[in-house]
């Protein structure tokens, strides 16, 4: 009994979008990293194109951090005082690009100097050949003053500079648009705010497929219906040909999980929470996976096993193309 | 075609008699317009009137209910593609697979952990729904045997897989008064399957690898006069089951297509399964393993994709306490929107820094948004401090207000004489810092 599936045919489509520079671009990458580029829903191959498979980052840092689930620093523990050796380990554990965020103060509690994180930077590009985004430590003023410093000291090396709120975006906007760089736009889940972060950024001149968008996520169990459907609904305007929509998405799934309470701590919790790694990793691959399937394009994780498992579904996701089309 | 609520109404008795469990036949119109009910519910509804709306009156999907002692589990009558366009309306069941292979005191014990599960989410109790029960040995007998173990500890709904209908039927005498779900029946042995269901008014799981081998089997099996039919389209990977449960899902709801016009089931090895059938569109959920640690997450993320998005979830107004505060610990104060309250308390719980976390009823609003609409001021900060008693709670009378409203500090110092108000961080996540920074240090 052949079924007649009716298909949705979109008018608009997600930008492309290319991280990191190769040495014949300027840079130094041995790999450059497209996302982007859907023509349909996540993974509707059916009655679109979805040239790219979403990628998987890792976390790190330029230093041990402070606050992060004793499970994480135990996971790293032989790589977490050195960011190169970090990202050659995060390389190896399957990450397809790195995403390393600055801390505000350096191993001595002193504020991070530009030149520290510029050589923090510098290591980290010289220990992997994969693109690199990198994240300020969170405080306009800091992320102004490191993020200018990197930003000069990699020219050509199309890094993303993030993260670019409504409240600080003008200073990375500028020093990534006059170094060739990208940036990340952050807004609190909302799709109205993140379309005005889009033009606010483009109005300074930085051409769209120099922005990925980060709408923000809660964990599972912290809201992360509220950034499921944000994301669907910025991916459906995208495709229905609202240009300030059409950016590929990165999400934080990592640092949203690891910070939920079921993830950081082993004692003291009922019974029914059960082995704590092990619940840890589900929440950060579960909450991962549910923000594949509503259209992000990176997903920036801190756990090896989540990043296996993340991969290992993306391709299966991906394999679909040659069974319907 | 679809009709209005206005044309169904004027199809219907218009007597306002009740008996459909609505006010009015116009409500029991607008309902069935919304395709939530079924119009068998009115009695008195005239042939002709019946067949007129028999095609517009049934829902999409249609509603499952699969049931035993004290407990219901049901899928289907879902009406959007997408959570934001209204909200998804019956959680997917959460099964347990147990193969009849195993040993019977395995069984047991498995059944009883699953009939004791329960872990607490914002105050909700959460549980697992049923047991899938797998005849891997090909013998009825073990099926039954396997049944009776299970419901020697385990109340909950069952559902009973097999290759053969015919190893299923001594373990459905033993299930009187109960719906369960079995399956699966394929091309080759649907026949079988459709005799059994209808016999013992159990629920019919019916797998395919494609579309049209679904639809052609549902269409005979309704023949065969059964109609609660579960779909299980098997798809080949991960991505290509997306693709059918949302062709089933479109077909069902966009074109009005009945012979998809049914909940689907999906079982799940991995978590990518897992978490694509709880977001995409799975009616029950079949799981190898059981493990709380895998639970709790899957039962979490279901009850989040499943929350009413219209409706913003609200957490208690009140006075929480974190990390056993002292009464020389710092009130914190925030509002019962609920992201903005596990943001607060999940910074605070994390840092174990010990506090009280005054939650003011700013009617399910964050910080900005209630204090730009005027839900959350100094008059309701000071009013929700004096609903708790605070004053006699604590000794040192600390009070921190979160740092988007700042411009409140002045104002909530003359409603609380006596209390030291201090201005926090404007995001939670900067609360621990704050805490070390400011509160611990004077």
């Amino acid at each position: 009994m052949p079924v007649e599936v009716p298909k949705e045919k979109w008018p608009g489509s997600v930008r492309t979008i290319t991280l990191g520079a190769l040495p014949s671009e300027g840079g130094t990458r041995k790999r450059v990293v497209t996302v982007g580029g859907e023509t349909a829903m996540p993974f509707m191959h059916f009655e679109g194109e979805i040239p790219n498979p979403p990628v998987v980052a890792i976390e790190i840092k330029d230093r041990k951090p402070d606050d992060w689930s004793p499970l994480l620093l135990e996971t790293w523990k032989d790589v977490i005082d050195d960011p190169a050796q970090w990202a050659a380990a995060a390389e190896a554990a399957g990450a397809d690009l790195i995403v390393l965020a600055l801390s505000l103060t350096n191993r001595n509690g002193e504020p991070t100097s530009p030149d520290e994180a510029v050589a923090s930077v510098k290591a980290v590009l010289r220990a992997t050949g994969l693109p690199l985004i990198v994240f300020g430590p969170g405080q306009a003023e800091a992320d102004n003053a490191l993020l200018v410093a990197v930003s000069e000291a990699t020219k050509g090396e199309r890094l993303a500079l993030g993260i670019c709120e409504d409240k600080n975006y003008r200073t990375i906007v500028a020093t990534a648009m006059a170094n060739d760089h990208l940036v990340t736009a952050r807004t609190p889940m909302d799709v109205n705010l993140a379309k005005q972060l889009n033009i606010l950024i483009s109005d300074m001149g930085l051409p769209l497929d120099r922005i990925l968008m980060d709408p923000t996520t809660g964990a599972l169990g912290y809201g992360i219906e509220y950034g499921f459907s944000v994301m669907e609904r910025l991916r459906l305007a995208a495709l229905q040909g609202d240009k300030m929509t059409q950016l590929p998405m990165i999400v934080t799934p990592g640092f949203e999980a690891w910070k939920a309470k079921e993830s950081k701590v082993g004692e003291g919790v009922p019974a029914s929470w059960g082995d704590w790694l092990n619940r840890a990793i589900n929440w950060e691959t579960l909450t991962a996976l549910t923000l594949v399937e509503s259209g992000a394009d990176i997903v920036v994780l801190r756990h090896p096993e989540s990043v296996k498992r993340v991969k290992a579904a993306i391709e299966e996701l991906m394999a679909a193309k040659s069974l319907v089309s | 075609m679809a009709l209005s609520g206005i044309q169904i109404y004027k199809l219907l008795p218009q007597t306002n008699c009740k008996e459909c469990g609505f006010p009015t036949c116009l409500a029991f119109a607008m309902k069935l317009a919304a395709k939530q009910v079924e119009l068998s519910a009115c009695p008195y509804v005239s042939e002709e009137s019946k067949a007129l709306l028999e095609e517009s009156s049934a829902p999409p999907i249609r509603l499952i209910s699969l049931k035993s002692d004290g407990y219901e589990v049901k899928a289907g009558n879902e009406v959007v593609m997408y959570r934001h366009e209204k909200t998804f309306y019956n959680k997917p069941g959460l099964f347990v697979k147990i193969k009849t292979s195993s040993p019977e005191a395995d069984v047991k014990t498995l059944a009883q952990r699953i009939q004791e599960y329960r872990v607490n989410y914002v105050g909700i109790d959460l549980e697992v729904d049923g047991i899938a029960l797998e005849d891997d040995t090909n013998e009825g007998e073990k099926m039954k045997n396997a049944v009776k173990a299970v419901r020697s500890v385990c109340k909950k709904p069952l559902m009973l897989f097999a290759t053969s209908a015919a190893n299923l039927e001594p373990a459905l005498t033993e299930l009187n008064g109960e719906s369960p779900l079995i399956g699966c029946a394929t091309a080759d042995s649907w026949e079988k399957f459709a005799e059994l269901a209808k016999q013992y008014k159990a629920s019919l799981a019916v797998m395919a690898d494609n579309l049209d081998t679904l639809a052609e089997l549902s269409e005979k099996i309704k023949g065969k006069g059964v109609e609660d039919i579960v779909l299980v389209p098997h798809g080949k990977n991960l991505g290509h089951e997306l693709i059918l449960q949302t062709q089933i899902r479109r077909l069902a709801l966009k074109s009005n297509y009945r012979p998809l016009g049914y909940p689907t089931l999906a079982f799940c090895q991995t978590h990518a399964q897992m978490a694509q059938a709880i977001a995409k569109y799975a009616g029950f959920l079949v799981i190898d393993t059981f493990a709380e640690e895998l639970a709790y997450p899957l039962l979490v993320l279901r009850q989040n994709i499943y929350t009413d998005p219209q409706k913003p979830i609200q957490v208690q107004p009140g006075l929480y306490e974190i990390n056993n505060p002292q009464p020389t610990d710092p009130v914190l104060v925030t509002t019962n929107f609920s992201i903005t309250y596990f943001s607060v308390a999940n910074e605070v719980e994390g840092s174990g820094l010990p506090a009280y976390l005054l939650v003011a009823d700013a009617e399910g609003m964050s910080v900005l948004t209630a204090w730009a609409a005027g839900k959350f001021d100094a008059e309701r900060i000071a009013k929700a401090v004096k609903a708790v008693n605070l004053d006699a709670k604590v000794t040192r009378k600390r009070l921190v207000l979160p740092g988007a409203v700042a411009v409140l500090s002045g104002e909530v110092e003359s409603e609380l004489p006596g209390w030291e108000i201090r201005v926090g961080p404007r995001e939670a996540v900067d609360i621990p810092k704050f805490y070390k920074q400011v509160l611990q240090a004077n």
